[in-house]
């Protein structure tokens, strides 16, 4: 990613922008004077780009919990303040969301919370639109950039106006798809000019906090006044009344595109519901359909108000609902229904599948080839790039659950161990940036209550799924300036782990990894490993002379292609059987120099030695 | 909706695909179209797929192309085109979908392994389709060039003749990115540009 900043376009300027790009805007027009966030898809760019912003403090956070609460504390202070993440990121924050929509604000503060629909990146799909029953505030839904920036702005006015936290509720395909936005003039304004004390208000005691409730709930019925009237909730006129729409977000770009002539109620104030303009549609159409991405949430409540209509007994239940969904699912109920487009598409041709992979040299493949190696283990695994030791060629991680669970669990595996696992060893394998962001407690856990796991703490000193963004680990900040670097082994030892039990291993040093790893599952006992070597795609990575396979030196042993390095590949496969009678599979391999970076990873498994250092001038394929 | 391009620009994390719809974004906007692009590409950057959807038209609503509504397919990798090829619009008399393949063969560790076969003819496979393909190798032309970056802009200039707007538009469009601070690469994008669209003619 770019630190650099860049001087905003000016006012008026039409620009093609993405929707995190179009929020990052709006938040800097809005005059936001914090903002914070964990990186987590697809809400990273966001953060990134308000970075680049002159005259406002912006920060990567250790985790959404910790953003969140940096955004209250701005708040308080007078100014306006933002925070954004990823839909799971809300559920680490949670604990301040509820208790924040007793005290209220004082700057506005607007959460951005992304959810994955369509599960491109994350653990689970759940639908952020809940929050806003949960914690009774307010839920804005944009249906595409433009309306992401305008959404953003009115969402500001709106905290504040009412007293509330507001959720700008985003979808994949509204963080990621770019259509030209018009923006506008920035306007700073403090509502404050500095923290007032108000213990009544601020202390949230149970005394305090109970006198709020009312005062929520006071909120709550302004806001549904206000959904009544907003124009963010439009209902469009139709000339075919048969069936009218109810919908939101991105699934409304959808549902004008395949039904042109159908009424939409339009929802950017999807929370609280204007029930009155439902009942309005309702009265000029046949039959009411609720699209809604994911739950159903607002078919529901329209029912539950008396208002017959249909919804997720036609629609799916999980998922985008993009055109040609809509229009498969429709045609079942309304066959007469005149649908836009919708001629019968071919089938798709059946193509393996090409699912994500460790990049080549990744100091993980040495990890998880090694784990490969070891029998008798249970690997709790956590989010981050090494999340694919599950997959091929490794299949070297057990479990995943959430940011740090391998922590808990491995103690849970260890404690709760049965008669089959009671020679079975328990490792946890978590990088640096989920370690700092949720793992560190876990591990104080295990410390504490003396788990037997073995934790290998993978740093790479980035957060390398979202992109490479900055962490306590990387020594450096959202705009790339120094920052003191996190010393994990000192971290681990404060936490508990016996200085004898921290080893710091290169994990491109196979025979040293397995013999610390099976050192260290012998020991009774918790221990860290704590391998050393950079992300492949950050700066601090250097390239070192790349490899090729001497062919004729190479037996078809395979065991470089068990590294998993993608740059290595089979050339041809061949059956032999061997003089114990045994049939067996040679894969002879090759090494795609223009790609290898000189790990030296695939040569140490390698029996003839048949991998050398490439020749200067050797043919280059495909970069 | 026939008033509304839809380009589908499908290849492997890494390839370019989302640079070459950006630029074909821009060249849309310049010409005054309402513009919509969108890709998934939360793990493309671990050798995953990638498909990215330019919509362009006096006025653009979803940003999802449709399966079997995809007027040009343009394809980085020759599996990627295959495994993308029902997007295209079937022939209906004169008009059809377009596949632009770049005859370029990446086999994932998933096929290393032994687990998956690679197709044996991909191309053979949309083109039965009864579709307008073309096949050439990018790659090829980008080592003559010196510069294997070049596929990007040797895929665009091989669709140039087929978007409704001057091939010029989008020359430009590549060309004005690198004239200020890299001239001697305008230049090699220009001729790029030029040799895809001789080949995708063919």
């Amino acid at each position: 990613m770019s630190h650099k900043p860049f001087t905003p376009a000016p006012a008026g300027s039409r620009l093609l922008m993405s929707g995190n790009e179009a929020i990052a805007r709006a938040a800097w027009d809005a005059g936001v004077r914090v903002a914070a966030a964990y990186p987590g898809t697809p809400s990273t760019e966001i953060l990134e780009n308000i970075a680049r912003y002159p005259d406002l403090y912006s920060e990567w956070s250790v985790n959404e919990k910790v953003s969140l609460e940096v955004a209250i504390g701005a708040s308080l202070a007078g100014g306006r303040s933002f925070c954004a993440m990823k839909h799971v990121g809300l559920n680490v924050a949670a604990d301040a969301l509820m208790t924040l929509t007793l005290t209220g604000v004082v700057g506005g503060l607007v959460i951005a919370v992304a959810d994955d629909v369509g599960f491109s990146s994350s653990q689970n799909e759940q639908d952020s639109r809940f929050w806003g029953r949960f914690a009774h505030l307010p839920i804005l839904e944009p249906a595409d950039s433009q309306e992401a920036y305008a959404m953003t702005l009115a969402a500001f006015d709106l905290s504040e106006k009412f007293d509330t936290p507001v959720i700008l509720r985003l979808t994949t395909r509204i963080c990621h798809v770019k259509c030209l936005v018009e923006v506008g003039e920035r306007s700073v304004r403090r509502i404050a000019e500095g923290f007032t004390k108000n213990p009544a208000r601020w202390v949230m005691v149970p005394a305090h906090a109970q006198r709020r409730v009312p005062e929520v709930y006071a909120r709550e019925k302004a806001l549904r006044s206000e959904s009544e009237i907003t124009p963010l909730n439009r209902l469009e006129a139709g000339t075919d009344g048969r069936v009218g729409f109810v919908t939101s977000g991105p699934a409304y770009m959808h549902v004008r595109e395949t039904f042109p002539d159908a009424p939409v109620l339009k929802l950017g104030l999807s929370y609280p519901v204007p029930m009155d303009k439902v009942r309005e549609l309702a009265a000029q159409v046949d039959t009411l359909v609720v699209v809604e991405e994911t739950e159903q949430l607002l078919e529901g409540e329209i029912r539950a108000a008396g208002i017959p209509a249909r919804g997720k007994d036609i629609l799916p239940a999980a998922g985008e609902l993009p055109p040609h969904v809509l229009r498969k699912s429709l045609a079942a109920l309304f066959p007469a229904l005149q649908a836009a487009g919708g001629e019968a598409a071919p089938a798709a041709l059946p193509v393996f599948p090409r699912p994500p992979t460790m990049c080549v040299a990744c100091p993980h493949l040495g990890v998880y080839y090694t784990l490969s190696r070891l029998r008798n283990i249970t690997i709790a695994g956590d989010i981050g790039c090494y999340t694919l030791g599950a997959g091929h060629p490794w299949n070297a991680l057990d479990t995943t659950i959430c940011m740090g669970a391998s922590m808990g669990m491995a103690l849970g595996l260890d404690k709760g161990r049965g008669p089959d696992d009671a020679k079975k060893s328990i490792v946890a394998v978590i990088g640096d940036s989920t370690f700092m962001h949720m793992g560190m407690q876990g591990l104080l856990n295990i410390a504490y209550n003396q788990g037997n796991v073995t934790v290998l703490l993978l740093d790479n000193r980035t957060v390398g799924m979202t992109g490479g963004q900055d962490n306590p680990g990387s020594g450096r900040n959202i705009h790339g300036d120094d920052a003191p670097r996190i010393d994990f082994a000192k971290v681990v030892a404060a936490l508990g782990i016996s200085p004898e039990h921290i080893r710091i291993v290169d994990p491109y040093r196979l025979p040293d990894l397995l013999k610390t790893l099976r050192e260290e599952i012998k020991y009774e006992g918790p221990s860290v490993i704590v391998t050393n070597r950079p992300c492949v795609l950050i700066d601090a990575y250097e390239k070192q002379p790349s490899y090729a396979v001497n062919e004729e030196a190479c037996t078809g042993c395979g065991n470089c292609v068990e590294v998993g390095c993608p740059a290595i590949h089979v050339t041809r496969r061949e059956k032999v059987v061997k003089p114990s009678g045994k049939e067996v599979e040679l894969a002879f391999a090759n090494i795609e120099t223009a790609a290898c970076t000189g790990c030296g990873l695939c040569l140490q498994p390698c029996a003839p030695g048949a991998i050398k250092a490439a020749k200067s001038g050797s043919p280059v394929t495909f970069v | 909706m026939s008033q509304t391009t839809n380009i589908l620009v499908v290849g492997i994390g890494g390839q370019g695909v989302m640079t070459a719809s950006e630029i074909l974004s821009e060249a849309a906007i310049s010409q005054g179209y309402e513009v919509k692009k969108t890709e998934v590409a939360g793990m493309s950057q671990r050798g995953g797929v990638v498909s990215s959807h330019v919509r362009f038209g006096p006025r653009v609503l979803s940003p999802e192309i449709s399966p079997g509504e995809t007027d040009i397919l343009v394809g980085f990798e020759v599996a990627e085109a295959m495994r993308w090829s029902h997007y295209l619009r079937a022939k209906n008399g004169k008009s059809g979908g377009v596949a632009m393949i770049n005859r370029l063969r990446l086999t994932p560790p998933i096929v290393s392994l032994g687990l998956f076969d690679y197709p044996c003819d991909p191309v053979a496979a949309v083109r039965a389709r009864g579709l307008e393909v073309h096949d050439f190798d990018a790659g090829s032309i980008a080592r003559e060039l010196g510069d294997m970056r070049l596929v990007n802009t040797i895929m665009l200039g091989a669709i140039s003749g087929k978007l409704p707007f001057p091939a010029d538009t989008l020359k430009t469009c590549i060309v004005s990115r690198f004239a200020k601070k890299k001239p001697e690469m305008a230049e090699l994008n220009a001729r790029a540009f030029d040799l895809g669209k001789a080949a995708g003619r063919a």
